[in-house]
């Protein structure tokens, strides 16, 4: 198995050109527009709004102006899937078709999904979505294709400012620490790491520096598995069973008896 | 967005409605309908016999309708048969841990032994002339066998579903473990209200069905302790209910499918006479409006 490989996206450095966007979708050959029909959001210049099917990036328009928009900041940071060491998607597919690659990435096989949908219910960061064309879910795949041929993926090679960047995740960890730590030296004390460590989901192979809490970003301060309600819930059910069984055979078998004895009293 | 309940609610909606809101209301109503019809056959009285007959008869083309929701529900309909066999491997594919592969199995399973009870009652009431298809009825020792075990597959159909929605990360739905105990109740609830109601049509007056109408108001009440456990259990999440579907649970289905059936329950129990018909009805159209309530809050979030 190659080592494991993944994306570090630095948001502060994030200018939200969408070269990421773009590039991602001509590499994987996703559709420009929605069938012809270019909606605008009409409130950001975020109009892809976000990640879906056909949209693997999506950089986010986080505004936090004051009232009066004397101050206020862009908060930009490109979007993708987390590829999780405890992947939930790939846990709870039925079909097999969401595998572990050699990279230590998930991908989802599209020739083998037949679009249950379980997995986009499953994804804690809701990055998942059917592909209309092809009626199966997609998402990124780290440019799984690239990779077997020794290059890097679309986007971190079209981002302009080192916003996303690829290699070993190893080699990402120790640059993301020093950047944090050259941020905290210049009194960006906010700065931190998400999903960098092990205890978010046994780590994001693609993690994040922020400079605000993670639901600013429209990400979930604690993601966790889906089958942490799996042995309550199929317990809770047996109970449930056994409690139904127990009423119906008092019901048929208490009742029955005694009227059957009442019919001979008479 | 920087309030929210949970960590479930930056997850998104998989879209799923009608066809599944409606496959957990026949999937309920099939394995229901199997497990009451065994039950009756195993500790009911001779005279019952055609209601058990009834369950059969609901349980196989429910679940078989079940079936074709499921596949109709899917992006792609034509790979149905990869949840059960790999698809590059022809290996047969099993994920003990994903409530969606084993209910799968369970689901193909329990079909079978429906199946063969709907064929079993319909062979022991005569209505078709193969008699050697009795002997998969009880009171044979194999009809009991196949009896026992296809009542326990019903109850998984009927309760597994729930622990789906209780293994993802959508709000609501992962915010409780209790889903599958909802669901297995609501199974239990609707099959014998359903049952309750075409024997009331045919004008049975068996003894069975005045147990059966008895058993029904037990599981309402049973039900609505469930319920009100799974909204205690949700916590700050149930405020994802304060909507439009919050008002349809408090009316449709605490008001009109539990609350006003037992009432009708409780004073004709005092008059002596029972008019099962209504009750029945109501307890079917709560289930139903149970199953969607839980299936659509989830996906606006």
């Amino acid at each position: 198995m190659a080592e494991p490989m993944g994306f570090y996206t630095d948001t502060t450095v994030c200018i939200g050109c969408k070269a990421c966007e773009v590039a991602c979708k001509e590499w994987n050959q996703l559709p420009s527009t929605n069938g012809g029909v270019n909606t605008l959001s009409g409130d950001s210049y975020d109009n892809t709004r976000r990640l879906d099917g056909t949209h693997w990036r999506h950089v986010k328009f986080i505004e936090q102006f004051t009232e009066s928009r004397v101050d206020g900041r862009w908060l930009l940071m490109s979007d993708v899937c987390k590829h999780c060491v405890h992947a939930a998607c790939l846990e709870v597919c039925p079909t097999g078709a969401i595998t572990r690659t050699e990279f230590d990435t998930v991908v989802i096989q599209s020739d083998a999904c037949n679009g249950c949908r379980d997995c986009i219910a499953a994804c804690p960061f809701g990055v998942i979505d059917i592909n209309p064309v092809s009626g199966t879910a997609q998402k990124c795949t780290l440019c799984y294709d690239r990779l077997q041929a020794g290059m890097e993926p679309a986007c971190s090679k079209a981002c302009p400012t080192q916003s996303i960047q690829f290699g070993t995740i190893k080699d990402l960890h120790g640059r993301a620490e020093k950047r944090v730590e050259q941020l905290h030296q210049g009194g960006e004390k906010r700065a931190y790491l998400y999903g960098a460590d092990e205890k978010m989901l046994g780590g994001l192979n693609s993690f994040y520096l922020l400079v605000d809490k993670p639901e600013v970003y429209g990400l979930p301060p604690d993601p966790k598995m889906p089958t942490r309600n799996l042995a309550s819930g199929s317990w809770f059910s047996v109970l449930g069973a056994v409690l139904i069984g127990l009423i119906g055979i008092f019901n048929f078998r208490d009742r029955g008896a005694r009227a059957e004895g009442e019919e001979e009293r008479r | 967005m920087n309030t929210v309940p949970s960590s479930t609610f930056f997850s998104a909606p998989p879209e799923w409605g009608w066809l599944i809101a409606l496959y957990f209301f026949f999937g309920g109503l099939a394995g229901g309908s199997y497990f009451l019809a065994s039950l009756i056959d195993l500790f009911g009285r001779s005279q019952d016999r055609p209601l058990s007959h009834l369950g059969y008869y609901i349980a196989f083309p429910c679940i078989a309708i079940s079936g074709l929701l499921l596949t109709v529900d899917l992006g792609r309909p034509e790979r149905f048969w990869h949840m059960l066999i790999e698809s590059n491997t022809y290996r047969p594919l099993f994920k003990p841990w994903s409530p969606m592969s084993i209910g799968s199995w369970a689901l193909m399973i329990f079909g079978i032994f429906a199946l063969v009870s709907f064929l079993g009652a319909l062979a022991d009431a005569e209505r078709i002339p193969w008699p050697a298809w009795r002997k998969v009825h009880p009171p044979s020792l194999l009809g009991r066998f196949i009896a026992v075990i296809g009542g326990v597959f019903g109850f998984y159909v009927a309760g597994y579903t729930g622990v789906l929605l209780t293994v993802t990360n959508r709000p609501i739905w992962s915010d409780t473990p209790l889903l599958g105990l909802l669901f297995i109740v609501s199974a239990a609830s609707t099959s014998a209200a359903l049952m309750i109601l075409l024997a009331e049509k045919s004008r049975w007056t068996m003894p069975g069905l005045l147990d059966l109408h008895r058993m029904d108001a037990w599981v309402i009440a049973l039900e609505l302790i469930v319920l009100i456990a799974v909204m205690v259990s949700l916590g700050p999440v149930l405020r994802a209910w304060l909507n439009a579907w919050g008002l349809l649970l408090l009316f449709g289905v605490i008001g009109l499918g539990m609350v006003l059936p037992l009432a009708l329950y409780w004073r004709s129990e005092k008059r002596g006479e029972q008019n099962m018909t209504t009750t029945a009805a109501l307890v079917l159209i709560g289930g139903l409006i149970l199953r969607l309530v839980i299936v659509f809050s989830a996906q606006g979030v």
